[in-house]
């Protein structure tokens, strides 16, 4: 009993950390916090059969998107933690084992657990909508990636109060990740993390692959098809191509760690190199995987607030078919200092620079669009707006990094930090922002309140430039990514880029303040147009959508479907077409599937196998009952179709 | 769903599964079973790795509708580049890009992991 408990306090449970104890005291009191009111409200039979077990890409889209603002939240308190640590020399507020822990969990957690969510949640819950399709090409399969996802995070995120987290940065680099310098579970919880995760997302690449291959709404040809769309397709290309990478990679590491294998460690003839070599296989396509969407909804944003048609749309499609591919020839510039030969390093060089071609083409198509449009400042433009010129310094400071020769002097500064916040704070975050307020008219029936919205944008966007401009200085003056102390002539700007990330998390608080005061008082939306000048299938739907979304479809014949709809007086509830619609029908299998390999998992993190080996077991289990699962589906009357499209369109309705 | 009620026993995907399993078993047996050289090895491994491949096309992947042979092939060509870029690029940049293996220290030890896995 005692040696139990020696290991409960000793090595379970992290102790010793004032802010763990009360990060842990939080998530207890949250936790009771939320249970108690699911039950006062009796909800949980509700959030099991309207969520947790939904095959609807609508109910599946915003489940991602809560995930990922919670992260977001997560990933935001250890930024700011670390910005407060570096913003003055000697400051004592982390020390170095707890900041490298928290760098570690902040780049794996914004770009896996945050990043990646927020967009698929976007395309989950717009592209079958835009392409006229009822659901995803398999429902079932999309609630499975969903619980994936979900146990993934839920293993990732227990690792700081059971068993300490991975400090080895969100790259994870051999031989400091392996078991001789790095014992215990904590980076077991990153290799198994992120390869429960990785299921979910390469089973989001296929889906999404078929969705938009085979269930398009006749007349929609793939040069018809919304530039979202086209998006989602290039990223779940390469997500298909890519993530096999990461599991293989994943998979050695966990063999080194767990079973003794000696792939990546120093000792018997491993080679730590090839971590990073596998690593930025997928490390760089994966870069593309989280921007190509948010070009997506940045293309429908503008030319939807510039009330003209895209600019040079088979410009940009043929930009992101050639960034897809660039994209797997550029992986050695993350580790140019690794010193390979000048052949390797100017090859990788070359092909580095070569993707601001087609990156370039975009920004001119964007601008192009909004050319003598008429545009309005709805708050997602403006997001979309100052993405432009964000992106940009970020784009011109990744050419500069490009130069392999260059590089040997920003690597590993905070020149590099700086970069690679503004390609994926002002391209992934500002378009997962610009996206969210776009389509929340159609998620929740009602708009974000723009003023407070605008209020957000401002201290959000002029925050991220006090916090990351004065970054590429401090770069320039010597100072290391990852070093928990700052030197005194750093401090100016140090402590300039805190003031900033508290300006950004003032924005960020307006906007989750802005979400109640919405929820509480903003108009209802009555008609499906949320923003009067939709140009896609998306807006052609009722609000709410009805759960089968369209009714009815017309024959298209033209780009921007709806703006045609709209021309010829259409809509997708056409009284004489209406026919009885068949849906999938809703199941619990995935959520105890992907609980079963969240056991087996955990027992992994900690070598017992008494705990995986059940586990595993379990989840062929399930996987046997879906076998024998012969649910196909319902039929929704035509009765029952006339009722809900009457309801959502009021007595116009044809 | 009703693509699945097909009444015909699945015999192409039985024959498929027990041949995957006796090549599988068949490579591990050269690797770990036998005592031929290095070289032989790898060259065993390769030839039952692609027609291990091949039955995965034609028993499991659908390659045979025509429907969609446009997208198969176009997919197949991609994804063997991109397996081509992983291997051949990984043993480039993991060679350093010295192409004289013998001659350098350095090189030639991180060159007998290649050929180890």
């Amino acid at each position: 009993m005692e040696a139990f408990l020696d290991f409960f306090f000793g090595e379970f449970l992290v102790t010793g950390q004032p802010l763990i104890y009360g990060a842990m005291v939080s998530i207890a009191l949250g936790s009771i916090t939320v249970i108690a009111v699911l039950t006062y409200f009796k909800a949980w039979g509700w959030l099991w059969r309207e969520y947790i077990t939904s095959v609807d890409h609508k109910k599946i889209g915003i489940m991602y998107i809560i995930a990922a603002i919670v992260m977001f939240v997560r990933g935001g308190i250890d930024a700011m933690m670390m910005r407060i640590q570096t913003s003055l020399p000697g400051m004592t507020f982390l020390d170095s084992q707890h900041y490298n822990e928290i760098f570690t969990t902040h780049g794996t957690i914004m770009i896996i657990f945050m990043a990646m969510p927020f967009l698929i949640g976007l395309m989950n819950f717009a592209v079958p909508l835009q392409i006229g399709a009822r659901d995803v090409a398999f429902p079932f399969f999309n609630n499975l990636s969903f619980w994936s996802f979900a146990f993934g995070l839920a293993l990732f995120n227990i690792s700081f109060i059971i068993g300490g987290s991975p400090d080895a940065g969100w790259t994870n680099y051999a031989p400091m990740a392996g078991a001789e310098l790095n014992p215990g579970p904590a980076i077991n919880y990153y290799l198994l993390g992120l390869q429960l995760s990785g299921i979910g997302t390469l089973g989001t690449g296929i889906n999404f692959i078929v969705t938009i291959l085979k269930m398009r709404a006749p007349g929609i040809t793939m040069m018809r098809l919304p530039i979202f769309t086209w998006s989602t397709l290039i990223t779940a290309l390469i997500i298909v191509f890519a993530f096999p990478i990461l599991t293989v990679a994943l998979a050695l590491m966990t063999l080194d760690r767990i079973f003794g294998a000696k792939l990546f460690t120093l000792a018997g003839e491993g080679m730590p190199m090839m971590w990073a070599n596998l690593f930025w296989l997928w490390g760089h396509p994966e870069v593309y995987i989280v921007i190509l969407p948010a070009f997506g909804i940045f293309s429908e944003v503008i030319s939807t607030f510039a009330r003209k048609q895209l600019f040079g749309y088979k410009a940009m499609v043929y930009a992101m078919v050639i960034i897809a591919l660039l994209s797997f020839l550029v992986w050695v510039h993350h580790f140019f200092t690794m010193g390979a030969g000048g052949g390797v390093n100017s090859f990788f060089s070359i092909t580095t620079m070569l993707i601001a071609v087609p990156t370039g083409v975009k920004i001119f198509n964007w601008l192009g669009t909004m050319y003598r449009g008429r545009i309005t400042f709805e708050t997602p433009m403006l997001w979309a707006l100052a993405f432009i010129p964000n992106f940009v310094i970020g784009g011109v400071t990744g050419v500069m990094l490009a130069m392999a020769a260059a590089d040997y002097q920003y690597h590993n500064t905070y020149f590099l930090v700086a970069h690679f916040h503004y390609v994926l704070i002002a391209g992934t975050v500002f378009g997962c922002f610009s996206g969210l307020i776009f389509w929340y008219p159609k998620m929740f029936g009602h708009k974000l309140n723009e003023k407070l919205g605008k209020i957000f944008f401002w201290l959000f966007m002029i925050g991220f430039n006090v916090c990351f401009l004065p970054m590429y200085f401090l770069g320039f003056a010597g100072m290391p990514r990852r070093t928990y102390t700052i030197e005194p002539e750093w401090m100016p700007l140090s402590l300039t880029a805190t003031a900033g990330a508290f300006m950004m998390a003032a924005g960020f608080a307006v906007f989750v303040y802005s979400i109640y005061y919405s929820f509480r008082y903003a108009e209802r939306e009555t008609q499906g147009d949320s923003w009067g000048v939709g140009r896609t299938l998306d807006w052609a739907t009722a609000t709410p959508i009805p759960f089968y979304n369209f009714a009815t479809l017309p024959e298209f014949d033209s780009k921007d479907a709806y703006v045609g709809m709209k021309d010829k007086g259409e809509t997708t509830y056409d009284k004489s077409k209406v026919e009885e619609i068949h849906m999938p029908s809703n199941s619990g299998l995935p959520f105890f599937m992907m609980l079963a390999l969240f056991i087996a998992s955990f027992g992994l993190v900690w070598e017992w196998f008494w705990m995986a080996i059940p586990g595993l077991i379990m989840f062929f289990i399930v996987m046997g009952i879906r076998s024998f699962d012969y649910n196909e589906g319902f039929h929704v009357s035509t009765k029952e179709i006339h009722e809900i499209e009457q309801a959502a369109r009021g007595e116009d309705s044809k | 769903m009703s693509s699945h009620s097909e009444s015909r026993f699945p015999i192409k995907h039985l024959i498929g599964y027990i041949a995957s399993i006796v090549l599988t078993g068949a490579a591990a047996w050269i690797a770990l079973g036998t005592e031929l050289p290095m070289g032989w090895i790898v060259a065993g491994i390769m030839a039952l790795a692609i027609i291990q491949a091949g039955i995965q096309l034609f028993m499991f992947m659908h390659i045979t509708e025509t429907d969609s042979g446009g997208i198969q092939l176009g997919n197949m060509i991609y994804a063997f580049g991109i397996a081509g870029i992983i291997v051949l690029g990984s043993i480039w940049v993991m060679s350093f890009g010295y192409h004289d293996h013998g001659t350098d220290g350095g090189g030639s030890e991180t060159e007998e992991h290649g050929g180890d896995h």
